[in-house]
């Protein structure tokens, strides 16, 4: 690799993470105005927010921060997410207004809702 | 007789102990002892002597699992079966309560069953939740380790005069809910019993514990008393679980219930952790609080010695 190019290389890293930097401040100032997503955690055998208010179209995303697998599983058939291994992650749209209870199918004492209004 | 003694004796010992390594628990028809191997063999038999036999339970293997406190659940499972080809009288048969695997993936299902078929026993499966976790909710395990049985994987066998009920707990689990058996298999189990002579000793296993043992992590099973009303009337009942990855045990009437260690990590003890997520021990701890258990059957005296052992 020439000189210049190692130069060019890095001018190209430094704007790729100002790029990364600028998303994700992007998504903080737009999350309260038009929320469009929204984030559960799954940490010590509990979802760690277990009612979550969000607005049609909002979609949600489960991630399992635990040494141990679960799932996602709607009570009326909804939705149900594969088995999530440690980091995995769940993401689901709710398009309609509504409640949405939820538990781990591995684990039913695990249980959430999610309510869903304009 | 028999029946006459442990009616005296009812209820004497009706607590829940916390086990250390390498006890020993004799339960006499549901009158738990502890005793040492060796008087438990000597004892004078009080019916025609029948040579006693002994099986093995094996429980929670996860075959899969690779995080803190056990990087390799593979390896300390085949140190637990070498415990079991080890030990001094050669069980007749192996039973696994469940959770085989961590993932229910074909590659974890098959080692466990090549290192369990290495032993030349029979082996007797009942599935775990992380068991069913495929798919199809539990067809993998069924299609290797359910053959001939019914339903989510409940069957029973009779040896040597003694019935063997395996119940699965882990299927169609309610929300805000437990353990769970469920109608169906509550009725397959009462015509199982129906003609069944109340001195027939009975052994029952199942993944989750059949009693409450803590409600609040889920270790229990909603509806295990209509399965216990049903087994109330026989002299002999030894209800054998896993899921909780440590020794409890309690006895009720003439019901004794066991858990064994696992074979791939521990849990910690109700209550004393924000979960029930892997405990996680020092290395040099670990094999101190992994097990398998031992269970010794002397006909004669319809009772069932089970000696836990670990693999430190």
């Amino acid at each position: 690799m020439t000189r210049a190019l190692k130069i060019l290389t890095l001018q190209a890293a430094a704007l790729a993470s100002s790029a990364v930097l600028l998303s994700t401040v992007s998504v903080v100032t737009r999350a309260a105005p038009a929320p469009a997503a929204a984030a559960v955690t799954i940490d010590n055998f509990t979802f760690r927010n277990p009612v979550v208010t969000v607005k049609p179209g909002t979609t949600v995303t489960w991630t399992n921060g635990d040494d141990i697998p679960h799932t996602v599983v709607s009570k009326n058939g909804v939705f149900k997410s594969k088995v999530l291994d440690t980091g995995d992650k769940f993401t689901f749209t709710f398009a309609k207004p509504g409640q949405f209870g939820y538990f781990c199918s591995l684990h039913p004492h695990m249980t959430g809702t999610i309510i869903v209004k304009a | 007789m028999i029946d006459e003694m442990n009616d005296d004796r009812r209820g004497f010992l009706k607590c829940m102990a916390w086990a250390g390594t390498g006890a020993l628990f004799a339960f006499d028809g549901g009158i738990g002892s502890s005793i040492g191997l060796d008087a438990a063999l000597a004892a004078p038999a009080r019916r025609a002597a029948v040579a006693p036999f002994t099986f093995a339970q094996v429980s929670d293997s996860h075959i899969g699992f690779n995080k803190p406190p056990n990087s390799d659940a593979r390896a300390t499972f085949r140190e637990a079966i070498a415990k079991v080809k080890a030990l001094p009288q050669q069980p007749d048969f192996i039973i696994h309560t469940g959770d085989v695997s961590q993932l229910s993936r074909d590659d974890e299902f098959d080692d466990a069953d090549q290192m369990l078929k290495a032993t030349g026993l029979p082996v007797f499966f009942v599935p775990g939740e992380h068991d069913m976790l495929d798919p199809d909710g539990g067809k993998a395990f069924l299609d290797r380790f359910g053959k001939g049985s019914r339903g989510a994987g409940w069957y029973s066998f009779d040896h040597r005069g003694v019935h063997f009920v395996a119940l699965v707990n882990v299927a169609d689990l309610k929300p805000g809910g437990m353990g769970n058996l469920g109608p169906e298999q509550l009725k397959w189990l009462a015509a199982d019993l129906a003609g069944r002579s109340s001195s027939t000793p009975i052994v029952v296993f199942a993944h989750i514990p059949l009693w409450t043992v803590y409600a609040e992590w889920g270790w229990g099973t909603d509806d295990a008393a209509q399965a216990l009303k049903l087994l109330a009337r026989f002299g002999s009942v030894t209800v054998l679980n896993g899921h909780i990855h440590q020794i409890t045990q309690k006895v009720e009437g003439k019901i004794a219930f066991h858990t064994a260690r696992s074979t791939a990590f521990p849990q910690p003890a109700p209550g004393t952790a924000p979960s029930p997520g892997p405990l996680k021990v020092p290395t040099e701890q670990l094999h101190s609080m992994l097990g398998i258990t031992d269970a010794l059957f002397v006909r004669g005296h319809d009772r069932i010695a089970l000696i836990d052992s670990t693999l430190a």
